[in-house]
C-alpha cells in the first residue's frame, strides 16, 4: 500500500537500505529505547524466550533499557526499536537523538504509535492550559497535604511537554509495530526479516491489530 | 423474481433485482470493509468505507446503499479506494479516543478489524482528544462517548427492530454525539426496554454490559439480522 | 429595473429590503412620508384646484434598487425621468419632498442637504444590467398583490391554467435552456419531466430558499421583493408535474422575506390565486412556508426534504433522487428561487427568447451578488456569459481603494477563487467548473490585494467545520483535519510536505463525502492552491 505522506511523516529518509549498511558489519547494531510507557512493550520483547538467544547472535545490542548498561545513545545503530509516547523533554531529546544516530527506527507499540495511555494526559488540554500543568497541579498540590509544591528541579526532573505526542509527530518513523503490548510472536515476526536485511510484511491481524 | 448480472473486479456475479451493491459484491465472494451497514439494518451510507468505483459513473457509490443495476462494472480494490479507505480510518481514530489497551471491546472491536483490514498501522492524523463523557445511568449497559463512532447502529436498531427509538442524535458536526431520549441520562429514558440490542449492535466499546470491563464484551451484530429475518419471513429458527 | 420611463405624476420609491432597511431606510420612509402627507392631501384626494405644492405624493416602499452599499435607497420618478439617491438621512426628506413638489428655493445641486446624494443611474452597474428575474423587484411593493398584478404577476399562470397543457409548460421550460440557479446547474426543463413521468400519485413542490452562502443575497432579494413573481413561478412548476402541494423552505436569518412571504401567500389565497380552483380552472394548490432551524446543510435538498418533514437535517445518499422519491417519498420537484422566479418571463416571451440570451450551455440572465473589495456592493442581473471582468471591474467598480482585484470567489464555502489574471472568464456554469470554481448561487466577493489566499481558504474551511451535520467522517472529521492543516501553514508557512498532505486530504473529503457540503468543502483550499499556491510556502505574514 502507497503511503500518502502526511505531515506527521514527512521524510521516510532511512529505509531498509541501512540494513544494508549494516551488512558491512558482522553484526546488526540494535537498539530499543524505552520513552512514555510502561515497559510492557519491552517484557514482551524479553517473552522471545529461546530467539532472544538467536537474536543475540545475529545482532548487537548497543543500547536498551534491559540488555545494555549504556547510559549514552550510540552513533551508527542499524535498528532502533523505540517504546513509549513523547511526554518530557529527555523523551523528545532523546528521540531527536537516536533518529539522527539510527538507519532505521521502529515505533515498538501503541504508546509509541498513538501515545495511547500516557497521552490520556492530552484529554485534561484546556484553552490557555495545557495537560502538562492540569495534571501537575492534581497530582502535586490538589492532592497533597499543605506542603504540596510543583517539583521544579531543571536538568534533574524533565519538564513535561503541554502535549504527549506519538513518535511520528516528532521524527520521522520507518516502521510501526503496533500492539499493547505487541505479542512476542509479532515482534520475533518483525525482527526476523529484518536480519536478513528484508523488511517485514506488516499485513493481516497477526501484525497489525491495535490493543 | 427477475435477476441481474454485473462484473465485480472481474468477476461476473448475479444477484436478485433490487440487490445492493454489497449483496452483489459478497455473491461474488469478494468483500469490502463495513463499518455502519449492518444486515437487518436500513443503510445509511455514513461510513464511507465500502464506497466502490462504478465504470462510466462520476462519483463512487456506497455499495451498502447503492442498488446493483444490469451490467454495471464495478471495481471495489483500487489503489485510491484503498488509500480513501485507510485515510477514512485514520479520521475515525483520530476524532475519538479510542485507547485498545483498556477498551470493553478490546479484540472483539469492528473499528480494530476495519483498521488491520485497511492496513492502518498509524494514524498520520494528530489525535484530537474531544472532550466527551460516559453514560453510566442505566442499570445494566453504558454508554462511553470516548468510543462512539457515530455508525447509528443504535439509533435504528432502536427504531427499526426494537420500535422504541430511545436513541438519537444531537449537535452537528464533529460535536455530534448520540443522545437518549430528548437529551436525557439513559437510566431516565422511560421508553428504553432495556433490551440490549444496541448494545448488541455496537461495533466498538461505545455501548457495553456493565458487568463487562477491558476484552470483555461480547457483541451480537448478527442479532438484527436474525430478528428481520424472523419477522419479514417467519423464520424463527436459524 | 431602477430607472422608470418619465412619468407626469411623480412618485417615490424608497428600497424596503433587508439592506436598506439595516441603513435605515425604515426612517426616512416614515419621514418621507410625513413630509408628503404635511405638504398636502392625500394621494387619492387631489382636487382640480390643486397647486403643484399639492401635488399628491405617492410614497412607495419597495425591493431591492441594486446599489445596496449606498443605502438606503430611494427613486425619484418624474417628468424628467428617474433620480437615484443614496445614503440620505430622514432630515433630508422634507428638502427632498420640496424638490419633487417644484417647490424648493435651491436648485436641487445646491441643496445642502441633497447634494452629494445623487447617483448616477447611466454608469454601468445600472446600464448592463439585464433585469428577467428583478424585472419588478424595486418596482413592486412587494407587501401589495394590487401592485404586483398591476405589473403583470400571475398573468402568466392564468394564461397557463386555461391555454396550456402541463407538458407545452414544460416544453417552454425545456426549450429556454434553463438550468438550477441554486448552484447545480441541472436542466430545469429535464426535472421537471422527471416529476411529471413518475408513476400517477401524489407529488409536491418545494422551493429551495435556504439561501445560506456567505456573500449571498440575490434569492433574499426576490422574496423580499417580489415574492409575488416567486410564487407565480412555483405554482406554474407545480401544475407542469402534477403538484397539489408545496413547500417554501427559508432560512430563519431571513425575518423580512419571512413575513413578506406569508403575507404574499395569504393575499394570493385571498385572490383565488393559491388554493382551490385556482383563477377559475381545476388546478389545486396549497403551499406553505417551512422556516429552517440555521443549518447551512439544509440547502441540500435531501437535508431540505428531511428539515421539512420534521426530521434532522441531514443528507441521504442519492439516488434516489427527490424527482423520484422525495418528501414522504413522492416524487418532489426542488428548485432554486431564481430558478422559479425566472419561469414567469420564460412563459411570457417563450423558451426560444429566453434561450437567445446568455452563452453556451448557460442560457439566460443570472443574478449576483457583489460584496467585499469593490466598489458597488449589490445586486445585478446580467446575461450568462457576462466575463467576470465586466461584472467585478466595469460594473462593480474595481477595487474601493483604487488597487488591483487581487481574486474572484464564487460559489461560496463550495466554490473558489479565480485570480485577476483570469477575469475575463465568461460567467458560465462550464467555464468557472474549469477553473476549479463553480458558478454557486451567485454570491460574488472580492478579494483585495491585502487580504492573504490561504486566509481566505482557512477562513472557509471553519465555515465547513462548523456547518458540517456530521454524518459522514469524511466532512465531520476531514474538514477538521484540513483546518488544522491550514492553521499549520499560517502558521509557520507550509513546507512540501504539508500540501501534499493538504492535496490528498481534499482528494479524499471531495471524493468520499457523502452530499455536496462536504464533497465541495475542499474547493476553497484546493482553487487557492492552484492558483496562489505560493502564498501557501511564503514566511508568516507574508503577502498580508
Amino acid at each position: 500500500m502507497t503511503e500518502a505522506p502526511l505531515p506527521a511523516q514527512a521524510h521516510p529518509q532511512a529505509q531498509s537500505s541501512a540494513l544494508t549498511g549494516g551488512q558491512g558489519r558482522p553484526r546488526l547494531r540494535l537498539a530499543t529505547v524505552w520513552l512514555a510507557g510502561c515497559s510492557g512493550c519491552h517484557m514482551s520483547f524479553l517473552d522471545l524466550d529461546e530467539f532472544l538467544f538467536e537474536l543475540a547472535e545475529a545482532v548487537e545490542i548497543v543500547y536498551s533499557p534491559v540488555a545494555s548498561d549504556t547510559k549514552i545513545y550510540p552513533e551508527q545503530v542499524d535498528v532502533c526499536l523505540v517504546e513509549g509516547a513523547v511526554a518530557n523533554v529527555d523523551n523528545l531529546e532523546l528521540a531527536l537523538t537516536l533518529r539522527q544516530r539510527t538507519a532505521l527506527v521502529i515505533s515498538f507499540g501503541d504508546c509509541a504509535i498513538s501515545a495511547n495511555v500516557p497521552g490520556l494526559r492530552n484529554l485534561f488540554s484546556a484553552p490557555g492550559r495545557d495537560s502538562a500543568r492540569t495534571v501537575l497541579e492534581r497530582g502535586y498540590l490538589e492532592l497533597a497535604d499543605a506542603s504540596g509544591q510543583l517539583p521544579h528541579a531543571p536538568g534533574v526532573v524533565p519538564e513535561l511537554l503541554p502535549r504527549v505526542l506519538p513518535l511520528h509527530e516528532v521524527i520521522p518513523v520507518d516502521l510501526y509495530l503496533p500492539g499493547c503490548p505487541p505479542s512476542a510472536e509479532r515482534i520475533r515476526a518483525a525482527i526476523a526479516p529484518l536480519l536478513l536485511g528484508q523488511r517485514p510484511l506488516m499485513e493481516g491481524a497477526a501484525m497489525l491489530r491495535f490493543g | 423474481m427477475s435477476v441481474i448480472t454485473l462484473q465485480v473486479d472481474g468477476r461476473d456475479v448475479a444477484v436478485p433485482a433490487g440487490s445492493t451493491l454489497l449483496q452483489a459484491i459478497r455473491a461474488a465472494g469478494l468483500s469490502v470493509p463495513t463499518l455502519c451497514h449492518l444486515d437487518g439494518l436500513d443503510p445509511v451510507g455514513a461510513c464511507r468505507l465500502c464506497l466502490v468505483e462504478v465504470e462510466g459513473g462520476q462519483r463512487l457509490l456506497p455499495a451498502c446503499a447503492s442498488e446493483a443495476s444490469e451490467g454495471q462494472v464495478i471495481r471495489t480494490d483500487t489503489a485510491q479506494l484503498q488509500g480513501y479507505r485507510r485515510m477514512a480510518v485514520e479520521l475515525f481514530f483520530a476524532e475519538g479516543n479510542h485507547v485498545c489497551a483498556f477498551c470493553v471491546a478490546n479484540g472483539q472491536c469492528e473499528l480494530q478489524d476495519v483498521a488491520v483490514a485497511v492496513g492502518m498501522d498509524h494514524s498520520r492524523f494528530p489525535y484530537q482528544y474531544p472532550q466527551r463523557s460516559v453514560d453510566a445511568s442505566h442499570r445494566h449497559f453504558s454508554l462511553d462517548h470516548n468510543r462512539c463512532i457515530l455508525c447509528t447502529r443504535c439509533v435504528r436498531v432502536c427504531d427499526q427492530i426494537e420500535g422504541a427509538h430511545v436513541w438519537d442524535v444531537a449537535e452537528r458536526g464533529s460535536d455530534c454525539r448520540i443522545v437518549a431520549g430528548l437529551d436525557q441520562p439513559w437510566g431516565e429514558v422511560e421508553a428504553c426496554t432495556s433490551c440490549g440490542k444496541c448494545v448488541d449492535v455496537c461495533p466498538t466499546g461505545a455501548l457495553y454490559a456493565n458487568e463487562d470491563t477491558t476484552a470483555e464484551k461480547h457483541p451480537h451484530p448478527e442479532r438484527a439480522h436474525q430478528l428481520r429475518r424472523a419477522r419479514e419471513h417467519q423464520q424463527w429458527l436459524r | 429595473m431602477v430607472a422608470l420611463p418619465a412619468r407626469e405624476r411623480p412618485q417615490l420609491r424608497c428600497c424596503g429590503a433587508s439592506g436598506c432597511r439595516h441603513a435605515g431606510a425604515g426612517p426616512l420612509l416614515a419621514a418621507l412620508r410625513a413630509a408628503a402627507a404635511a405638504g398636502g392631501p392625500a394621494a387619492d384626494d387631489m382636487s382640480a384646484g390643486a397647486s403643484a405644492a399639492l401635488q399628491p405624493l405617492e410614497v412607495r416602499s419597495v425591493g431591492c434598487l441594486r446599489l445596496c452599499g449606498e443605502g438606503p435607497l430611494l427613486a425619484w420618478d418624474g417628468p424628467e425621468g428617474t433620480r437615484l439617491f443614496g445614503g440620505l438621512a430622514p432630515a433630508a426628506a422634507a428638502a427632498l419632498v420640496d424638490q419633487v413638489r417644484g417647490v424648493a428655493s435651491l436648485p436641487l445641486a445646491a441643496d445642502p442637504a441633497l447634494a452629494g446624494h445623487q447617483l448616477d443611474l447611466e454608469q454601468p452597474f445600472f446600464r448592463l444590467q439585464r433585469p428577467l428575474v428583478l424585472e419588478g423587484c424595486g418596482i413592486v411593493d412587494p407587501e401589495c398583490i394590487e401592485a404586483a398584478l398591476a405589473h403583470g404577476s400571475y398573468a402568466q399562470l392564468r394564461r397557463v391554467l386555461h391555454e396550456l397543457s402541463p407538458e407545452a409548460v414544460r416544453e417552454q421550460v425545456r426549450r429556454s435552456g434553463l438550468r438550477g440557479r441554486g448552484g447545480g446547474g441541472y436542466p430545469t426543463g429535464l426535472k421537471w419531466d422527471t416529476v411529471a413521468l413518475q408513476p400517477p400519485g401524489r407529488r409536491y413542490v418545494v422551493c429551495n430558499a435556504d439561501e445560506g452562502d456567505p456573500g449571498a443575497f440575490m434569492d433574499r432579494s426576490v422574496l423580499e421583493g417580489d415574492p409575488h413573481r416567486l410564487l407565480e413561478g412555483m405554482a406554474i412548476a407545480a401544475y407542469a408535474v402534477g403538484a397539489d402541494h408545496g413547500y417554501l423552505y427559508v432560512r430563519a436569518e431571513y425575518p423580512l422575506a419571512i413575513e413578506r412571504l406569508r403575507l404574499a401567500l395569504q393575499q394570493a389565497r385571498q385572490q383565488g390565486l393559491l388554493g382551490q380552483g385556482i383563477a377559475g380552472s381545476s388546478f389545486n394548490l396549497d403551499l406553505e412556508v417551512r422556516v429552517g432551524a440555521g443549518a447551512y446543510v439544509c440547502g441540500e435538498e435531501t437535508a431540505l426534504l428531511h428539515s421539512i418533514q420534521g426530521q434532522r437535517g441531514t443528507p441521504r445518499t442519492r439516488p434516489p433522487y427527490p424527482a423520484q422519491a422525495g418528501l414522504w417519498g413522492a416524487p418532489t420537484l426542488i428548485n432554486n428561487v431564481e430558478t422559479f422566479a425566472a419561469v414567469p418571463v420564460i412563459l411570457r416571451e417563450g423558451g426560444d427568447w429566453y434561450a437567445a440570451i446568455g452563452s453556451g450551455n448557460s442560457r439566460g440572465t443570472k443574478v449576483f451578488s457583489l460584496s467585499g473589495a469593490i466598489r458597488h456592493t449589490g445586486l445585478v442581473e446580467v446575461p450568462m456569459g457576462t466575463s467576470l471582468r465586466t461584472v467585478v471591474e466595469t460594473m462593480g467598480g474595481g477595487d474601493p481603494d483604487g488597487g488591483a482585484v487581487k481574486a474572484v470567489q464564487t460559489g461560496g464555502p463550495s466554490g473558489g477563487c479565480i485570480p485577476a489574471a483570469l477575469l475575463d472568464t465568461p460567467v458560465d456554469f462550464e467555464s468557472l467548473l474549469a477553473l476549479g470554481s463553480m458558478m454557486g448561487s451567485g454570491g460574488m466577493v472580492v478579494i483585495g490585494q491585502g487580504t492573504a489566499m490561504p486566509e481566505v481558504a482557512r477562513h472557509f474551511m471553519a465555515f465547513s467545520v462548523n456547518e458540517s451535520c456530521g454524518k459522514c467522517v469524511p466532512c465531520r472529521a476531514g474538514t477538521v483535519q484540513l483546518l488544522a492543516l491550514l492553521d499549520r501553514c499560517l502558521e509557520r508557512g507550509a513546507t512540501a510536505a504539508d500540501l501534499e498532505a493538504l492535496e490528498a486530504l481534499c482528494a479524499m473529503v471531495k471524493a468520499t463525502s457523502l452530499c455536496g457540503l462536504g464533497q465541495a468543502a475542499p474547493n476553497p483550499v484546493l482553487s487557492t492552491l492552484r492558483h496562489f499556491r505560493q502564498e501557501y510556502s511564503a514566511a508568516p505574514g507574508a503577502g498580508r
